[in-house]
C-alpha cells in the first residue's frame, strides 16, 4: 500500500472495485420491445445503462428499478 | 522567556498559543474546562489567530478536528473522562486516518459512580486508539509536551495523534512556577505545519475517510504499529532537540535515585512528586528505594524501563486504573514485558488522596509481599 492512513491518491479508483457480483436478479432488455423512452437510464441508480440500452453488468446489482419503470415491460429480471 | 505561576490548564493553554493551531473545536468539562475558557479568550483577544469552533459535544468536537485536520491544518482540542469516552468511536478515526492532532486530557474518573475527582481510567481505556499517550508530573511538563508532541506527530515518519494526559485538580487546578518560553524560540523548534499526505488538496485531488475491503484494512493497520515503533526513534530525537533550545531534559523515563535501589517504584503523572519526597526521606532513613517516572505510555517504553530497573530485586507499580479481575494497566503490561520480580498496586482511584504513608506502606508491601495486586487506601479491606 503506498498511501498513508488510507487515503486514495488517485481518483476513479472505484471503477476498480467491481460489483457486479453483489447481484441476484439480471436485467435482461428487449431492444425489440424498447421504445427508447430513457426511463431506465434516467432511474436507475447506478448509471448502468447507456445510451445504446446496452447495460454494465460489471456494476450493475440487480435492483429491479429499471424493470418496474419500464412502461413497455420490455425488461425482464431473470435470476442468475 | 518569563515565569508565571500558573495551573498546568494555563500552561496548556499558552503552549497552544505559542504552537498556533488554525483550528480548535473543544468542548468544556469539569476539570478542563479552563483550558477551553483561555483558548476562547485568546481567540476572542485576538492573541491567536484560529478558527475556534463551539461545538455540542465531544464527539462533535473530535469530529470537527478530524475535518479541519484533513483540511492540512493544525488542530487541537481538549477534554477529560466522560468527553473522553465520549470521543472513543473518533479517536480510532483519528489515528487511521493519521491526522496528527493534539489533544490534552484533564485526567478524570469514569462513571460510575460519578465523579469529577482524578484518576487514570479514562485516557487508559483509550490505550488501543492508536493515539501516542504522554503523562505528565506538573505544569511545566504539561506546556513542554504539548510542543513536543506537535513535533512528533506531525513528523513523516509518525503521523499519530498524541494525547497530553494531565492529573485533574492536581495539576489542572493547582498553580505553581511555569517557565514560558518566548515566540520566537517556539517557532524556531516548531515550524508552520506543512501537511504531506492525509489532507484534501484541490491541486492533488485525494479521498480521505475511504471504505477498505479486506484486501487493504490490514496493511493500513500495520502501518499505524510500524509507526508506533517509528515514534520512539523521533521521541527521542525531539526531546534532545528541545533540551537544546530550551534547556529541560525530558525522556521516555525518569529514574530517580534507582542507583542501588532495592526497591523501585514505578508510577505515571503527578504522583511521582510524592513518590520522590517518600524516595528521599526513606534514603536518609538507610533504605534503598527508588523512583521510575514513566512518562511515555503509548509508543510503551519496555527497553528503558528495563534498563532503569534491571538491577533492583522487586519493583512496585503503582496504577490509577483497574482493568478489572486483571490488575492495572501499567503492572500488566510490565509484567509481560520485564523480568523482574514485581507487584501491582491501585491507587488514588477518583481522587482518593495518595500519602506518603501509603506510599511507605506500599514499600512494605513490596519487601514482605502477600499477594501480587493490592489495593492502598481502601478504608476497610473489603
Amino acid at each position: 500500500m503506498d498511501s498513508i492512513g488510507g487515503t486514495v491518491k488517485n481518483p476513479g479508483s472505484t471503477r476498480n472495485n467491481k460489483t457486479g457480483s453483489w447481484r441476484t436478479f439480471k436485467p435482461l432488455l428487449d431492444k425489440e420491445k424498447c421504445i427508447k423512452c430513457e426511463n431506465c437510464i434516467l432511474f436507475c441508480p447506478e448509471g448502468c445503462i447507456n445510451k445504446d440500452y446496452d447495460i454494465d453488468y460489471d456494476y450493475c446489482k440487480g435492483c429491479g428499478i429499471c424493470d418496474v419503470e419500464c412502461p413497455v415491460k420490455a425488461i425482464k429480471m431473470e435470476r442468475e | 522567556m518569563v515565569v508565571k505561576v500558573i495551573s498546568a490548564n494555563q500552561a496548556v493553554s499558552n503552549a497552544v498559543k505559542l504552537a498556533k493551531p488554525q483550528v480548535i473545536p473543544v468542548y468544556p468539562i469539569t476539570p478542563q474546562t479552563s483550558i477551553s475558557e483561555y483558548l476562547a479568550k485568546y481567540v476572542a483577544d485576538g492573541d491567536i489567530d484560529s478558527e475556534y469552533i463551539m461545538v455540542e459535544s465531544e464527539h462533535s468536537a473530535i469530529s470537527a478536528a478530524v475535518g479541519a485536520s484533513g483540511t492540512g491544518v493544525r488542530v487541537f482540542t481538549a477534554t477529560s473522562s466522560q468527553g473522553l469516552a465520549l470521543m472513543h468511536e473518533i479517536l480510532f478515526a483519528a489515528a487511521g486516518l493519521r491526522n496528527p492532532i493534539v489533544m490534552a486530557n484533564a485526567n478524570r474518573a469514569l462513571a460510575a459512580p460519578l465523579s469529577i475527582w482524578n484518576d487514570h481510567q479514562d485516557s487508559i481505556s483509550q490505550r488501543d486508539t492508536g493515539w501516542m499517550q504522554i503523562y505528565v508530573e506538573n505544569g511545566q511538563e504539561a506546556l513542554d509536551s504539548i510542543l513536543k508532541c506537535y513535533k512528533i506527530s506531525e513528523d513523516h515518519d509518525v503521523l499519530l495523534p498524541s494525547m497530553v494526559c494531565l492529573d485533574g485538580f492536581i495539576l489542572t487546578h493547582t498553580v505553581e512556577p511555569v517557565d514560558i518560553p518566548s515566540q520566537e524560540l517556539v517557532d524556531s523548534f516548531l515550524p508552520d505545519y506543512q501537511p504531506q499526505e492525509s489532507f484534501l488538496d484541490p491541486l492533488n485531488p485525494r479521498s480521505l475517510g475511504t471504505f477498505a475491503d479486506p484486501n487493504y484494512y490490514m496493511e493500513a493497520r500495520y502501518q499505524m504499529e510500524v509507526a508506533m515503533q517509528k515514534s520512539k526513534k523521533i521521541i527521542k530525537k525531539v526531546n534532545q532537540e528541545f533540551k537544546e533550545i530550551f534547556g529541560r531534559e525530558n525522556s521516555f523515563v525518569e529514574e530517580y535515585r534507582c542507583e542501588g535501589a532495592e526497591i523501585i517504584l514505578v508510577a505515571m503523572g503527578s504522583i511521582c512528586s510524592t513518590i520522590r519526597d517518600v524516595v528521599d526521606d526513606m534514603r536518609d532513613r538507610g533504605k534503598k528505594v527508588g523512583l521510575l517516572k514513566v512518562s511515555n505510555y503509548r509508543p510503551f517504553p519496555e527497553k528503558e524501563i528495563f534498563e532503569a530497573v534491571k538491577n533492583a530485586d522487586r519493583i512496585a507499580v503503582l496504577d490509577k486504573n483497574i482493568s478489572f479481575g486483571m490488575g492495572g494497566a501499567l503492572y500488566t503490561e510490565i509484567r509481560a514485558n520485564i523480568d523482574v520480580e514485581s507487584y501491582g498496586f491501585i491507587v488514588g482511584l477518583g481522587g482518593r488522596d495518595i500519602t506518603p504513608n501509603h506510599i511507605e506502606d506500599i514499600v512494605n508491601k513490596t519487601l514482605n509481599p502477600i499477594k501480587k495486586i493490592t489495593w492502598i487506601g481502601l478504608k476497610e479491606e473489603v
